[in-house]
């Protein structure tokens, strides 16, 4: 169990944020805190604005009102790139990958911007490029090996079974060498070998990079298994924010799941 | 042959006082230490360690196994896949004077636990997590084990028990160690005699615990010695090592044969590259139980079927010339002029580039052992000019007991005796030999030994077979397992399931007829295969299990099984060995369930009990029958299956001579 683990230096905090599309409120006022390398989840029932508070994480989306605070910088509006470039990287619901191309290329893109050398020394492989290739084909292979992935290093994702497609996007986001790294269900549509799988490569990646981890997921067991917080979303609302056993007994976070009684 | 100039085999070590690999390791570091000796993929990228740096390896190693308190006579449990590591540390417990127990890496706790028990383990040395997971849920079971040491440290890092050591570190103390103590690795390595316990393996046997084979350097020594006289192996050969390192084939062919030998061996990146890896070395000497050249041939001709309109024409076209005369070319016999240009022309368009796919492009000699392999498979692989051979070998002769010389190839038998190998046939069929390879005991069990080997060195194989009138030795069955039917003919089951599983959409078959009225078979399709085949056909299947239900599944098998019988029927000998009735089982066959070894054999005795209702229900008159069965899945966790399984009757043949 990893509940006995203690945490101290917040990495990410997001306050009173508030995104609504048009008239359709998404997010209401939602503020809690990821510290440094813990395993933080996002939980709560379709539509509760999960998804919507990574995309407001990693800057896809600007939220109407509150702050973001990473790493001390508190940011209103943040790009995308800016975002990946800050030690960001994100995995998506509905797979995005680039499916004609192998999973080593998957993976060298999540290299891309790390890449230092100029277009031109790149187009013509000249010395400097061709080392600094290396170099990033040294990390791919770093992540395949560590993924256990490397009967499939020459195969195109497309090709691929759907869960062994989610480990690879995991590794295209790991290439970055992220500090924080946002899963949006990474366990969705998975058997339950592939979701022991996915738990294990998912610890192993907080244990041995000390990366800090924020999962969306359907699956409670698997939530309340490896996760040392729990944040519950409902409506775009926070109802419940602990560790998994102060959540799961929570009559709020029942009711969301399980429906009220009338 | 008594002139080591000239042999190509003269880089090997065949030097009397060389005995142990402990002194083979020294003089290879000292003649060699720049070749290669070991390769392993990692990262990509194939890694190379010379025959010097391989001697630092295991001497830092041996040297901080003894700081840990290892001693002469010690065992050394190793569990994992072909790991360069894994290997020095067999070497290294030998140069201390210690005996190497590989196990088999896929075994579960309670199989781990009867091994390092009965061998009073003390020191273990595992691959990965997955293994030391295994070891540790045994350790409290297994009081004389002491220490366990790990080669890759991926998620042991919370690991708090203080018995456990990364393999890193215990070759940092062994450094200092050595440093300390100069002169005692030497003196520890060169103390060993051929005499000497080198080694125990320990077999998969179908019935029963495993039997510890302990095997002396003699044993090892001189069959490996043999083995590379025999095909004319040399330092230039390469080999893949990729068969569980618990096998006596891995044992003589990755380790033997390459410290005498000199020949580099390569370890694959993981379990399921190994056909990628085997691409990428190409290696020159190649060995695989039959079922590797069937699903690589499966595989071929799967991708041949989704190929364009002219490259399946051309493959069929030249196949069939292939199929006509690439045996004899292989084994230099006169081919018309016009034939052999059509052959170079396949060669060019066809065999070439197949060979370069499958990695067999520079193989010189290829064997297949452990069962028998389907003529159709055998012929398909040498008319490519792939040059595979058959062997027949046990644990208990160190592998060899005969194999076919280059030239002198039948499919329907295992060769002529290998060298230094004599063979005789009891009165009730069984196969015997004696050898320099014969073991010396069966590990603390005098009885089992006794009855095996007699006490002028004779063994008793259990096989059933004959020699040929070319002297070349064929083998039936195991001797145990030949029955007869109610009506008095001969039943040998093997014989049967053999036939059947020659066809690639059956990968397991079992056949019953002993003290029966007629033959009956339970068949485990290829889930490959028939599941491609059934793709094709636009059949929808959700499972091993619904697939293997199906109708359509089940007419393609009567199809197989009524060839079978077809075949059967020519030989009055065995036609009433037909199958009447069969039936397609639910799940596949599987070693952690029981039903089969380790090495995948049959065990007769546990299916009759576990499926005993299935065969009641073959036979009787029913046309189904229900059946619940309990799986283990590969953590270990059971559960159950349950199924309602559809029993066909076969159409027979009338028997060829007699008439009825």
């Amino acid at each position: 169990m990893v509940t006995a683990r203690e945490f101290n230096h917040v990495l990410l905090d997001v306050e009173d944020v508030s995104l609504s599309f048009g008239g359709v409120t998404a997010l209401e006022n939602v503020s809690f805190d990821v510290r440094q390398r813990e395993i933080r989840a996002i939980i709560g029932p379709n539509g509760a604005g999960k998804s919507s508070m990574l995309n407001v994480i990693n800057g896809f989306y600007h939220p109407q009102a509150g702050t973001i605070t990473y790493k001390g910088n508190a940011r209103k509006q943040v790009k995308t790139h800016e975002a990946a470039a800050q030690g960001i990287a994100r995995t998506f619901q509905n797979i995005a990958l680039f499916k004609s191309m192998t999973t080593l290329d998957n993976i060298m893109t999540g290299r891309n911007l790390k890449m230092r050398k100029n277009f031109l020394l790149q187009v013509f492989y000249l010395g400097p490029a061709r080392r600094e290739e290396m170099e990033h084909r040294q990390a791919a292979e770093r992540v395949i090996d560590f993924l256990e992935i490397q009967a499939i290093r020459k195969t195109p994702v497309g090709q691929l079974p759907y869960g062994l497609q989610k480990r690879v996007e995991l590794g295209r986001a790991l290439a970055a060498e992220p500090e924080l790294l946002l899963l949006d269900e990474p366990m969705a549509g998975m058997n339950t070998e592939e979701k022991e799988d996915m738990c294990r490569f998912i610890l192993d990646v907080n244990d041995e990079f000390g990366t800090t981890i924020v999962l969306i997921e359907h699956d409670m067991s698997v939530v309340m298994d490896i996760s040392d917080r729990v944040v519950v979303l409902d409506y775009g609302r926070k109802i419940a924010d602990g560790t998994p056993d102060e959540v799961r007994t929570k009559p709020e976070v029942i009711d969301a799941y399980l429906g009220v009684a009338h | 042959m008594n002139d080591p100039q000239v042999s190509p085999a003269a880089d090997s070590l065949t030097s009397d006082t060389l005995d142990t690999f402990p002194k083979l390791l020294l003089e290879r570091a000292k003649r060699d230490s720049a070749r290669p000796a070991i390769r392993e993929k990692d990262y990509g990228i194939w890694q190379t360690w010379t025959w010097g740096q391989v001697e630092q390896e295991v001497r830092a190693l041996a040297c901080g196994l003894a700081a840990k308190g290892f001693e002469r006579g010690d065992k050394l449990a190793i569990i994992g896949d072909n790991r360069p590591r894994l290997y020095w540390s067999m070497c290294a417990a030998q140069c201390l004077g210690g005996i190497p127990v590989p196990m088999y890496q896929d075994a579960v706790a309670v199989e781990l636990r009867y091994v390092v028990e009965h061998a009073e383990v003390r020191f273990a040395i595992a691959e990965d997590q997955e293994q030391v997971d295994k070891l540790l849920a045994i350790k409290d079971s297994c009081p004389k084990l002491e220490m366990i040491i790990y080669d890759d440290r991926r998620g042991l890092r919370n690991y708090t028990q203080e018995y456990l050591y990364d393999c890193e570190d215990i070759q940092k103390l062994g450094r200092d160690f050595d440093a300390n103590h100069p002169g005692f690795f030497l003196d520890q390595a060169n103390t060993g005699r051929g005499g000497d316990v080198s080694v125990i393996l320990y077999t998969s046997g179908t019935t029963g615990n495993p039997k510890g084979v302990v095997l002396t350097y003699d044993n090892v020594v001189i069959s490996a010695r043999n083995g590379i006289k025999f095909d004319k192996l040399h330092q230039d050969d390469e080999v893949l090592a990729y068969l569980p390192m618990a096998w006596v084939g891995d044992h003589v062919y990755s380790y033997g044969e390459s410290y005498v030998a000199g020949f580099c061996v390569s370890c694959p990146e993981s379990s399921a590259t190994v056909l990628t890896d085997l691409r990428e070395i190409g290696p020159t000497y190649f060995f695989a139980p039959p079922r590797i050249y069937e699903s690589i041939l499966t595989t071929v001709m799967i991708r041949m079927e989704d190929a364009g309109w002219l490259k399946r024409k051309m493959f069929h076209y030249f196949m069939n010339v292939a199929r006509d005369i690439g045996g004899n070319i292989l084994d230099r016999k006169s081919v018309m002029l016009r034939k052999r240009i059509l052959y170079w022309i396949g060669n060019l368009l066809v065999y070439g580039p197949l060979r370069n796919t499958l990695g067999f492009s520079r193989i010189r000699v290829a064997y297949t052992a452990g069962e028998a392999i389907g003529s159709d498979i055998f012929d398909f692989y040498r008319s490519l000019g792939i040059n595979v051979k058959q062997l027949y070998g046990q644990t208990e002769a160190a592998v060899f007991v005969t194999m076919q010389p280059d030239g002198q190839v039948k499919p329907d038998t295992v060769g002529t005796p290998a060298p230094e190998v004599e063979i005789k046939i009891t009165d009730n069929g069984e196969v015997m030999y004696r050898s320099p390879g014969v073991f010396q005991e069966y590990y603390k069990d005098s009885e089992a030994t006794a009855a095996t080997k007699t006490p002028d060195g004779w063994v008793h194989t259990g096989d059933a077979g004959f020699l040929d009138e070319d002297g070349h030795l064929k083998i039936i069955d195991r001797a145990k397992d030949v029955g007869k039917l109610n009506g008095g003919s001969m039943f040998a089951p093997k014989y049967v399931e053999n036939k059947l599983k020659f066809f690639p959409y059956i990968k397991e078959a079992v056949a019953f007829g002993d003290h029966r009225d007629y033959v009956t078979a339970f068949l485990n399709i290829d889930l490959e295969a028939v599941g491609n085949w059934a793709e094709r056909r636009h059949i929808p299947y959700a499972s091993y299990q619904e697939l293997a239900a199906r109708k359509e599944v089940y007419d393609l098998l009567q199809d197989c099984v009524e060839k079978v019988n077809h075949d059967l029927a020519q030989d009055s000998q065995l036609a009433s060995s037909q199958i009447q009735r069969f039936l397609s089982l639910h799940k596949e066959l599987d070693a952690d369930d029981g039903e089969l070894t380790r090495t995948r054999k049959v065990r007769r005795g546990f299916m009759a009990d576990k499926y005993e209702k299935l065969i009641n229900a073959l036979y009787s008159n029913d046309k189904h029958c229900e059946i619940e069965t309990e799986v283990t899945f590969e953590d270990g966790r059971k559960g159950s299956i349950r199924a309602d399984l559809e029993i066909r009757d076969v159409s027979l043949n009338p028997i060829a001579a007699a008439a009825n």
